[in-house]
């Protein structure tokens, strides 16, 4: 008798257990309801470059708005428009424009073309270790440092030594599901060619950062926000002969720094309801504000 | 008492099917997951789509939204460039021979290159997001696969049995607790961490020490594996050394060898199954391990072998199968090729580690029919 009720307890007990995560739903909803009115939540993914302004843009709103719910996630432009594509969110940041085969996949899937929203602009640094003598490089010789046929292999080729003596050029880059990469790809590499192989593929934008100041003889791009002290950003001249410019606020404004990129939203198609006015918002002078605020620059 | 008992007997028999159950589901798991893999791969390799490469016009018709006007006008296009270029609906997008609505229509039923096996496995380039030409070689991959787990073992395998022979065999009681409570937290470090000991600190490390150009390569992510596979050769492999009788120890010290003769002599051959199973066992987390690997071994596709001396280049970065998948799978669209090929590696992973397990059985088995 007695296991009996010992077992049956226990039956109970791990019944219990499965049950218990389905009750406490179940009441945070009903506080939810009693409390602030129906809670919405806008789910907003991608970028990994847009990620803090996001976020930012997010809790803001959330001041404003506190019956709207902003969910942020990052995972890069290529994630956030897959889950699209896929219906798992509403709102994608991307850092790139979607491509003519993810628009037809978006629209077979969802019967309507995507939307397109830019919300800002940033410009791309290029990245060099701090002790490289280094100061300017044109956007040809960035496509012949990473092109799949370009012949820049060492720092010699450039005409300088770099720091540790290690002549080959260490091309640090960023995974294919990044913006980054995208716009990178699209503004220095010539049509139709790859990167070239053998180029390190980090998974972030502070990452490739900070391995570039470890590793002296490494070359990068990332956000011009990611900057340090153990790293450089190289002045970028359009082609040879041309003026180089550094990544700052006013050149890339002044359209004078040839690397700087819209960012964008996207969603499945013309906005409604609260996903409308949450972008209007981040494009309204106070949205606008926290663009400046978070480094970057504010849409045209 | 009667109605006792035949209660008892009732919940004995849910308790045997529930164990029952137990067992066959590893079995189920094991084929649900080949199941799924191959289902999300096969698209691939046995699709319907039409290749507008080699396809006539009658079958480029079949595609929905294509006349037969739009069809020979492919085909015309085709054979002016004679395939100097592949043809792509993007291509066709940009020569104006389509427009847009056409485009989005007839997109995910034309495909532009025939998937070959034989060229997935054999060559070097992996380009799977190319939008002009994507081509999907995984040998480099396998090559990255490779080498880290074949350093990580030639580095993990002697300290793991060495550490094993030691807490089993040649320290005090006391010392061996302590080492095996500290050998399991190891184990019990997340893959996570570990890559980053390896993106922050085994890179300046390897750096300083090696004057390698970059510090995240082949050499760091071994090192990082064999610290995560040493806890699981050590723990197996003391086990298996705790499972030779003690006699075994008594007669061999009465014939007056030394401890390391006996351990030499007799317990290493008496154990040799469960050591080989320990090895086996690291080799499979090994491979399988993909967070660490992909922060730690630089994520560049090269192949780190060649034919001269020292034949694997340690100091080079490579990207290694598993951490391909995790960096790429979440930016495809189901169902893409990009993804199906993914799956693709998924299958290949799948069966390598098979091999290594089917291998590792019959070894067993073979040692203990001797």
């Amino acid at each position: 008798m007695k296991i009996r009720y010992r077992t049956s307890g226990a039956i109970l007990l791990s019944a219990a257990i499965i049950l218990l995560p389905g009750c406490g739903k179940k009441a945070s909803n009903g506080d939810q309801g009693l409390g602030t009115g129906n809670a919405t939540e806008i789910q907003n993914a991608g970028s990994d470059t847009m990620v803090n302004l996001a976020l930012a843009w997010a809790e803001e709103y959330k001041k404003l708005k506190p019956n709207i719910n902003v969910a942020v996630a990052g995972g890069g432009s290529g994630t956030g428009i897959a889950a699209l594509i896929n219906g798992t969110t509403d709102i994608v940041n991307s850092s790139r424009s979607m491509k003519r085969t993810e628009i037809s996949k978006s629209k077979n899937t969802h019967n309507q073309i995507p939307k397109q929203h830019i919300m800002g602009l940033d410009a791309l640094a290029v990245y060099v270790h701090v002790d490289n003598p280094l100061e300017e490089i044109t956007i040809e010789q960035i496509g012949m440092i990473y092109a799949e046929d370009g012949n820049i292999t060492k720092w010699s080729q450039l005409g300088i030594t770099p720091p540790g003596g290690n002549d080959e050029i260490i091309r640090i880059s960023r995974q294919s599901n990044s913006g980054t990469y995208v716009y990178f790809k699209e503004t220095v590499i010539p049509e139709g060619k790859e990167f070239k192989l053998g180029t390190r593929d980090l998974h972030g934008s502070k990452d490739v950062v900070e391995l570039i100041g470890t590793t002296p003889s490494a070359i990068g791009y990332s956000g011009m926000g990611y900057a340090t002290s153990h790293v450089k950003m190289l002045k970028v001249a359009n082609k040879k002969g041309d003026p180089a410019y550094g990544p700052s606020l006013q050149n890339a404004m002044d359209k004078k720094y040839p690397i700087s990129r819209p960012l964008y939203m996207y969603t499945v198609g013309e906005p409604t309801g609260h996903i409308k006015s949450y972008i209007d918002w981040c494009l309204s002078d106070a949205g606008q504000k926290i663009v400046v605020d978070s480094g970057y620059i504010p849409a045209p | 008492m009667l109605h006792r008992s035949k209660g008892k007997a009732l919940r004995e028999a849910l308790i045997e099917w529930l164990i029952r159950i137990c067992g066959i589901s590893a079995v189920i798991f094991v084929f649900a997951i080949f199941f799924f893999v191959f289902w999300e791969g096969k698209g691939l390799i046995f699709n319907n789509k039409v290749n507008i490469n080699t396809a006539s016009i009658e079958a480029i018709t079949k595609v929905e939204g294509i006349d037969e006007s739009l069809a020979s006008k492919i085909v015309s296009t085709r054979s002016e460039i004679k395939l100097e270029k592949r043809l792509t609906t993007e291509w066709l997008l940009k020569e104006e021979l389509l427009d847009e609505d056409t485009f989005v229509l007839i997109e995910p039923f034309i495909k532009a290159k025939e998937f070959s096996f034989w060229k997935f496995l054999t060559t070097q380039e992996w380009y799977p997001a190319s939008e002009s030409n994507p081509r999907y070689g995984v040998f480099a991959l396998i090559a990255g696969t490779f080498s880290v787990t074949l350093l990580s073992m030639l580095i993990s395998v002697p300290f793991g049995l060495g550490s094993a022979l030691f807490i089993s065999e040649f320290c005090s009681p006391k010392l061996k607790e302590t080492l095996k409570i500290i050998i399991e937290l190891l184990a019990a470090i997340p893959s996570v961490v570990w890559g980053f000991i390896g993106l922050t600190i085994m890179n300046q490390l390897i750096m300083s020490i090696f004057g390698a150009q970059i510090g995240i390569n082949v050499l760091n992510g071994a090192i990082i594996l064999a610290l995560m596979s040493v806890p699981i050769i050590v723990s197996i492999g003391e086990d298996a050394l705790q499972a030779v009788p003690d006699s075994y120890r008594e007669a061999a010290i009465g014939l007056g060898v030394t401890r390391w003769q006996m351990v030499y002599k007799v317990l290493i051959p008496a154990a040799k199954n469960g050591l080989l199973a320990a090895v086996l066992l690291g080799i499979g987390r090994a491979i399988g391990e993909t967070m660490a690997v992909l922060m730690a071994t630089g994520h560049a596709v090269n192949n780190p072998f060649d034919g001269d001396f020292p034949f694997l280049h340690a100091l080079e970065s490579v990207k290694t199968l598993t951490a391909t998948i995790a960096a790429e799978l979440g930016e495809t669209a189901r169902g893409s090729d990009h993804y199906q090929v993914l799956f693709i590696v998924g299958i290949l992973l799948f069966s390598i580690t098979f091999l290594v397990n089917l291998t590792a059985d019959l070894v067993v088995k073979g040692i203990k029919n001797k």
